[in-house]
């Protein structure tokens, strides 16, 4: 079941085009004067910076990483997703979806389950910490789409994995 | 095991084929059968007018099989019986022998009449003529090394039936069917986002599979003959697993629908859908026991991934693997008396089959990242996911352990292969 996204347009405006969201966690915040020929609705009212365009937010981090075959997110990772919680809270127009990945170890199948479950388990800290449910959508792409190939920890590691990706 | 039981019929049985011209492929086989039964195949009359020597074919099939010794007939070309002077063969070890003649019919079809021979008795075991249309030369040699095959093991012989498998070549996904040796590969369906878990229906005239198209896992069930698909289940999270039953009239399949990934059963169309595992953990992998009564699963309700079953209509499940290592990918052996399934321990992946009666588990193959395995609809040989220098290639052992062999496809990996039923 999709969710139809049936975004109010009532968002403010001037947010939606100050920042687009970012799709790569790391990508720096485009440069301020590249935004200068725009013409910006009259009197730009405070420049009021988007935090998730801030590469040096919190909000930035938009990963979630686990040892083998657990999938409950880990207390290095919990201030990142509260940080993304409050963040969705403040935006109600703000969409993410949580992709859960898996190291190859275990089959294709039981994997796309354990990705499944890492991603979930993001989606109830974010609810948590106050985003709605309409907000969120979960999925698994299980071992399909390793970040790493390598058949070592140093590739399995970035591979277990929940990413945050904004898709409005 | 197997050897020379005559006029048995019946019987599960081996596979697939090689001859190198036009080869798309290139296959190793490692090992053999315990007693292999020397036999000669004859060029056939009339062979050198098409595109593809016909006892090419039939020798790949005999020999990836492991259970012949290939005997050569260099310098004798009997085409009849009355041709054959069988001291020549004795004075070369055979014990079989075939011959034939191959012609296009006025229609354009290709019939080959092929005769199989015991060298030793002196005596036709069976003649046959097969025909097929004129691009079919491939199909025509399967034919007869399953009548052969058949013959001379007593068990029914795999060489005409096909598997499918994805290729992913970078971030290119291809769905393909290919005859059991790999040869005549068709492609299904082509993405950029993954494919997985295909699944035959029990005619071979359907794949169910999973697909990311959309961003997620969503199950699609698409025919071979039109290619017409349908979504089979497209529910919120992850859709996958698809599974069969022996009738045809139902699918097992997976869903997160409802919190974790849980067994549900829908008829083909997708309707009817209804929850049959109520654990909270992963349950995975459904695979239906031949008379239908059964599912085996994959589930981690124990802590760690481990085989179960259960009744398909509900009830208890029952844990099957114990001991070091996690199990995945159960699926029953034709006859129902096992299973063969994917065994983790130590970092490696090993085919593994255990027997239903006894409990008793062996490994089939040396551990390596070996996936995913599948029973040939005779039983007598595996197919699972391997690897070799760095691809990922598929491969067969044979259900004793004895005859291994690679597959390397043209470009790129082969993954989640299974081995589809008879024709």
């Amino acid at each position: 079941m999709k969710k139809l996204i049936i975004s109010i347009v009532l968002v403010n405006l001037l947010a939606a085009c100050a920042s687009e969201p970012k799709k790569e966690a790391a990508a720096p915040a485009p440069a301020p004067k590249a935004e200068a020929p725009k013409a910006a609705p009259a009197p730009a009212p405070k420049a009021e910076v988007d935090p998730l365009n801030d590469p040096n937010s919190i909000l930035a981090k938009r990963s979630t990483y686990y040892p083998f075959d657990v999938s409950v997110v880990q207390e290095a990772d919990k201030p990142v997703v509260q940080a993304h919680a409050k963040y969705l809270s403040e935006h109600a127009n703000r969409k993410v979806r949580l992709e859960g990945n898996c190291d190859e170890r275990g089959s294709n199948e039981y994997n796309l389950g354990l990705g499944q479950r890492r991603a979930d388990g993001v989606n109830k800290m974010l609810v948590l910490g106050g985003a709605k449910a309409d907000q969120l959508e979960s999925v698994s792409y299980g071992e399909e789409k390793p970040m790493a190939s390598g058949h070592d920890e140093a590739s399995w590691s970035q591979n277990r994995r929940t990413d945050l990706n904004y898709t409005k | 095991m197997v050897l020379r039981v005559l006029r048995g019929v019946a019987g599960l049985l081996l596979w697939a084929q090689a001859s190198m011209a036009g080869a798309v492929l290139n296959i190793e086989i490692i090992g053999a059968g315990e007693h292999q039964i020397p036999i000669a195949i004859v060029p056939f009359g009339g062979d050198d007018k098409l595109a593809q020597a016909i006892n090419e074919v039939v020798t790949g099939d005999l020999q990836r099989s492991g259970l012949f010794r290939l005997v050569d007939p260099t310098g004798k070309s009997p085409h009849e019986p009355a041709e054959v002077s069988y001291p020549d063969w004795q004075v070369r070890g055979a014990e079989a022998l075939a011959i034939g003649t191959v012609a296009a019919q006025p229609n354009g079809r290709l019939e080959a009449r092929f005769r199989l021979l015991d060298a030793v008795k002196q005596t036709e075991l069976t003649g046959q003529a097969v025909s097929a249309g004129e691009n079919q030369i491939r199909a025509i040699g399967h034919r007869i090394a399953d009548l052969i095959y058949e013959k001379l093991t007593g068990d029914k012989g795999v060489f005409s039936t096909r598997i499918v498998y994805v290729n992913r070549v970078g971030k290119n996904f291809r769905l393909i069917v290919a005859d059991s040796d790999g040869y005549n590969e068709q492609t299904v369906l082509a993405q950029s986002e993954p494919i997985m878990s295909p699944s035959w229906s029990p005619d071979g005239s359907h794949l169910a599979y999973v697909s990311f198209e959309t961003m997620h896992a969503v199950v699609y069930v698409q025919s071979l003959y039109t290619n017409q698909r349908m979504v089979l289940a497209d529910f919120r999270g992850s859709n996958s697993a698809p599974a069969w039953s022996p009738d045809g009239k139902q699918l097992a399949l997976v869903l997160t629908r409802d919190g974790s990934s849980q067994i549900y059963l829908s008829r083909p169309d997708g309707s009817g859908m209804r929850r049959i595992t109520f654990s909270g953990a992963i349950d995975t992998e459904p695979n239906f026991s031949p008379d239908g009564q059964y599912l085996l699963f994959t589930s981690d309700r124990g802590g760690s991934a481990q085989i179960y079953r259960m009744p398909v209509e509900g009830g208890a499940a029952e844990r099957l693997t114990f001991g070091e290592g996690t199990n995945f990918s159960p699926r029953h052996s034709p006859d129902g008396k096992s299973f063969v399934f994917a065994h983790l321990d130590n970092g490696k992946f090993y085919v593994a089959v255990q027997d239903f009666q006894t409990g008793q588990m062996s490994l089939l193959t040396e551990g390596g990242w070996e996936k995913k395995p599948s029973f040939a609809p005779n039983g007598k040989l595996i197919l699972f996911a391997s690897e070799a220098r760095s691809r990922g290639i598929l491969a067969t052992v044979s259900s004793d352990g004895r005859v291994k062999q690679h597959m390397f496809t043209q470009s790129g990996d082969a993954r989640e292969p299974v081995w589809g039923p008879y024709p």
